[in-house]
C-alpha cells in the first residue's frame, strides 16, 4: 500500500453549501438554505448520489403524436448525462420539457412525472419563468444576440434584478471566465457578439447562460455546427463547468458522449431503451439495440 | 452504374439563345418602366418648375458674382409657399395645403405607427395560431384592399360626427381651452386636421400592420428561444429583442404607408375638407385642406398659368414624399449602425 493515499480528515470542514453549486451569486445559497427544506437521507435513491432530476413514467405528445413512451429516468446532479439515439427519438424533447421550452410548441402536452430536485416541472401553475432561471440552455447553433459581448452576458442578469455598474462587471467577468473565454474576450467586450468565430460564439452563449445562476445547463446538440477543435474547447469547458452544474447533453456524436458523460441514455423512437454508467453503454449495455447503435450498426 | 438515357440532346446554341431573350424581355420590361417614370417626372418639372424658381434670377445668381445656392431667397419665387390660393396665378400660393398635409400626415404617422405595430406584436408574438388570431389576420388582409373612399365614411361617421352623439348641429359640441390655443379639443371633432389624420390612419393601418408583422417574422426564432431561455418574460423578449431587430424594417413599411397618406384625396373628400382655407392649423380643432386637392383644383382649370401651379404643387409633393423616405433611410442606419 502507497501510505500517501491518506483518507480524507473528518475534522477537515465541509465546503460551504455543497447541495447549491452557485459561484456566481452567493446571496442566493443563503437564500436557498432558509427556504431548502432538512435534507433528507437519500436511502430510497438507487445509488448514493443526488438526483437532481427525475422522470417517472413520463410521456410527450405533439397534437396526436406521442413523441415520448412512458420515461423514467433518474439524472444526477453534478455528473454530465449524455442523450443518444438516432433523430427523431424525442432526446430533444425530452431535453426541452426539462426547462419547458416545448410550451412554445402549440400542441406540445405531457404526462406523468418529472420533478427538478423533487419539486415538480409540469403542474399548471409552475412559473416557467424562474424555472428557465434555474434550468441554463445551450441551443445547437450558437445564437448569440445581435449585441456586444457584454450586453449578451449581461442581458440575462438584468432580466432578473437590478444590479450596480460594478456588479454587473464582475458577474459578466465571472461568466465569461466560467465559460473559459474571458482571455479571448476581455478586450473587445462592447465590440458585437456576431463578430466572434462560431465556437467563440458558442462559448459566449454558455456564458450568457451561466450568468443568470442555474442549477442545471442542458446542452441541445452544442458541438454539432462547430469544428473538431472548437468541439474540444468545450467538451474541456464541460469537464470544468460539471463541477459546479448538472449537465445534460443531447449529442450525435458518440465518441463525444463517450468522452465527456458520466453517465448515458439511449433513446430509441420516442422510449428510453437504456440508461447506465456511461462506460457500461460503451462496452457493454445489457440490451442489444444498444449496442448495435454504439457500434454504429444503425442510426 | 446508372444508365443515362440517350434522349435527344438539345442544341447548346438554342439553350443560350433562350437565356438571352428572357434576359432581354426582363431588360425591356424594367426599360420601360423606368422611361416612363422618367417621361412623367420630366413632364412636371418643365411645367411646374418656373413657378418654383425664378430662372433669371436663378441664372444671376449662379454666374459670376452671384449668391449661388446660398442666394435662394432671390430665385426661389417664395409667394408660392406663402401666399395662401388666389384667382390669379402669380399670387397664388399653397401656404394652407402644404402645412394642412403636414398636419395630417404627421398625426396619422404618430397613431397607426404604435396602433400598427403593437397589433402586430399582439398577433405574433402573443396569439399563437388560434381561429380567432387566423380571423383578424383574415380581416387585416382584407382590410388592406378596402377602397380608401370608405374608410373616408367610416372617419366621416365615427370622428367628424361621432355618430352623432354630441348632436349634430355646430352649437351642441362640446369644447374645452382656447379655440385660438394650441390646447384646444371639441367634441365631435368635425373637419379638422385630428378627423382628417385619424381617417388616413384607418386607411394605412392594415398596410402598417402587416409590414409590421411581417417584419416580427422575419427575426430568427433561436434570438426568441435564447432570449425564453434565460428566463425572459414574452414582454421582455419582444422588448429587448425582437422589436429592436424588427424594427428597420417596420419603419420602412410604415414610410411605404404613410407615402401613399400624403397622396390620398378621397377619403378626405368624403369627410368634407374644404378647399379654400386661409389659414394654418393652429390646434388639432382647426381647418385644414391638402396638397392633393389644390392639385386638382388647378389642374381642372383651363388657364395654363393654373397647369403649371399644379405641376408646381406636384412637384413640392414629391419633395416632401422624399424628405419621409429620407428621414426613415436616416432613422434605420441610426438603428442599425453595427456595434463597434
Amino acid at each position: 500500500m502507497m501510505p500517501s493515499q491518506v483518507s480524507e480528515s473528518p475534522t477537515v470542514p465541509p465546503p460551504a453549501t455543497p447541495g447549491h453549486p452557485d459561484p456566481f451569486l452567493p446571496h442566493r445559497s443563503l437564500m436557498d438554505e432558509i427556504a431548502a427544506p432538512a435534507p433528507t437521507p437519500p436511502a430510497v435513491t438507487p445509488t448514493a448520489e443526488e438526483i437532481a432530476i427525475r422522470a417517472g413514467g413520463f410521456s410527450s405528445w405533439y397534437g396526436s403524436f406521442q413523441a415520448l413512451h412512458e420515461i423514467s429516468l433518474d439524472i444526477p446532479a453534478r455528473k454530465v448525462t449524455a442523450f443518444i439515439g438516432p433523430s427523431g427519438c424525442g432526446k430533444s424533447t425530452f431535453l426541452r420539457w426539462i426547462n419547458r421550452m416545448n410550451d412554445t410548441i402549440p400542441g406540445a402536452k405531457a404526462g406523468g412525472s418529472l420533478t427538478l430536485d423533487g419539486e415538480d416541472l409540469l403542474s399548471a401553475g409552475r412559473d416557467v419563468v424562474e424555472l428557465r432561471r434555474r434550468v441554463g440552455m445551450v441551443f445547437q447553433k450558437p445564437n448569440p444576440f445581435p449585441k456586444s459581448i457584454y450586453d449578451n452576458v449581461a442581458y440575462g442578469p438584468r432580466l432578473h434584478r437590478k444590479l450596480n455598474r460594478a456588479d454587473l462587471d464582475d458577474l459578466v467577468e465571472q461568466s465569461l471566465r466560467g465559460a473559459a473565454i474571458w482571455d479571448e474576450v476581455k478586450d473587445r467586450l462592447h465590440a458585437s457578439a456576431l463578430g466572434l468565430s462560431g465556437g467563440q460564439q458558442q462559448r459566449l452563449c454558455i456564458a450568457r447562460a451561466l450568468a443568470v445562476g442555474p442549477e442545471v445547463l442542458l446542452m441541445d446538440e452544442p458541438c454539432s455546427a462547430l469544428d473538431p477543435r472548437s468541439t474540444a474547447a468545450i467538451e474541456e469547458l464541460i469537464e470544468r463547468l460539471v463541477e459546479n452544474f448538472t449537465i445534460v447533453i443531447v449529442t450525435h456524436n458518440m465518441q463525444q458522449a463517450a468522452r465527456v458523460s458520466d453517465r448515458t441514455a439511449f433513446f430509441y423512437e420516442g422510449r428510453l431503451i437504456e440508461d447506465d454508467e456511461t462506460e457500461r453503454i460503451f462496452t457493454k449495455p445489457r440490451e442489444r439495440r444498444t449496442e448495435d447503435y454504439v457500434t454504429g450498426r444503425f442510426g | 452504374m446508372t444508365a443515362i438515357p440517350a434522349g435527344i440532346e438539345i442544341p447548346r446554341e438554342r439553350r443560350a439563345w433562350k437565356a438571352r431573350l428572357f434576359l432581354a424581355t426582363c431588360l425591356f420590361a424594367t426599360t420601360l418602366a423606368v422611361a416612363m417614370l422618367a417621361v412623367l417626372l420630366a413632364s412636371i418639372a418643365t411645367k411646374g418648375l418656373p413657378w418654383i424658381v425664378d430662372a433669371e434670377a436663378f441664372r444671376a445668381s449662379f454666374a459670376e458674382g452671384g449668391n449661388g445656392l446660398a442666394g435662394w431667397r432671390d430665385w426661389i419665387r417664395t409667394e408660392f409657399f406663402t401666399e395662401y390660393a388666389s384667382r390669379k396665378p402669380l399670387k397664388a400660393g399653397i401656404k394652407a395645403p402644404l402645412w394642412g398635409s403636414v398636419w395630417v400626415v404627421t398625426i396619422c404617422a404618430l397613431v397607426a405607427l404604435p396602433v400598427g405595430v403593437a397589433t402586430a406584436i399582439y398577433l405574433e408574438e402573443f396569439a399563437g395560431r388560434t381561429r380567432l388570431s387566423r380571423l383578424i389576420q383574415t380581416n387585416i388582409r382584407n382590410l388592406a384592399g378596402v377602397p380608401s373612399i370608405v374608410y373616408g365614411i367610416i372617419g366621416l361617421t365615427a370622428f367628424a360626427r361621432m355618430f352623432g352623439v354630441f348632436g349634430t348641429g355646430d352649437d351642441e359640441t362640446l369644447s374645452i381651452g382656447d379655440p385660438d390655443g394650441f390646447l384646444y379639443l371639441m367634441l365631435p371633432f368635425g373637419q379638422s386636421v385630428l378627423s382628417g389624420g385619424l381617417t388616413l390612419m384607418l386607411v394605412i393601418l392594415p398596410v402598417v400592420i402587416i409590414s409590421s408583422q411581417e417584419a416580427f417574422r422575419a427575426v430568427p426564432a433561436s434570438l426568441r428561444q435564447a432570449s425564453l431561455a434565460m428566463g425572459a418574460t414574452t414582454w421582455q423578449t419582444v422588448w429587448n429583442i425582437t422589436l429592436p431587430a424588427a424594427l428597420p424594417t417596420i419603419l420602412t413599411g410604415t414610410i411605404l404607408a404613410i407615402s401613399r397618406a400624403i397622396g390620398e384625396a378621397a377619403p378626405l373628400l368624403v369627410l368634407g375638407v374644404p378647399l379654400f382655407i386661409s389659414n394654418t392649423p393652429a390646434n388639432l380643432m382647426d381647418d385644414f385642406t391638402v396638397l392633393p386637392f389644390q392639385i386638382f383644383d388647378w389642374a381642372k382649370r383651363p388657364q395654363a398659368d393654373f397647369q403649371g401651379l399644379a405641376a408646381a404643387a406636384i412637384v413640392v409633393l414629391l419633395v416632401v414624399l422624399l424628405s419621409f423616405n429620407v428621414v426613415a433611410v436616416v432613422i434605420r442606419q441610426k438603428l442599425h449602425r453595427p456595434l463597434s
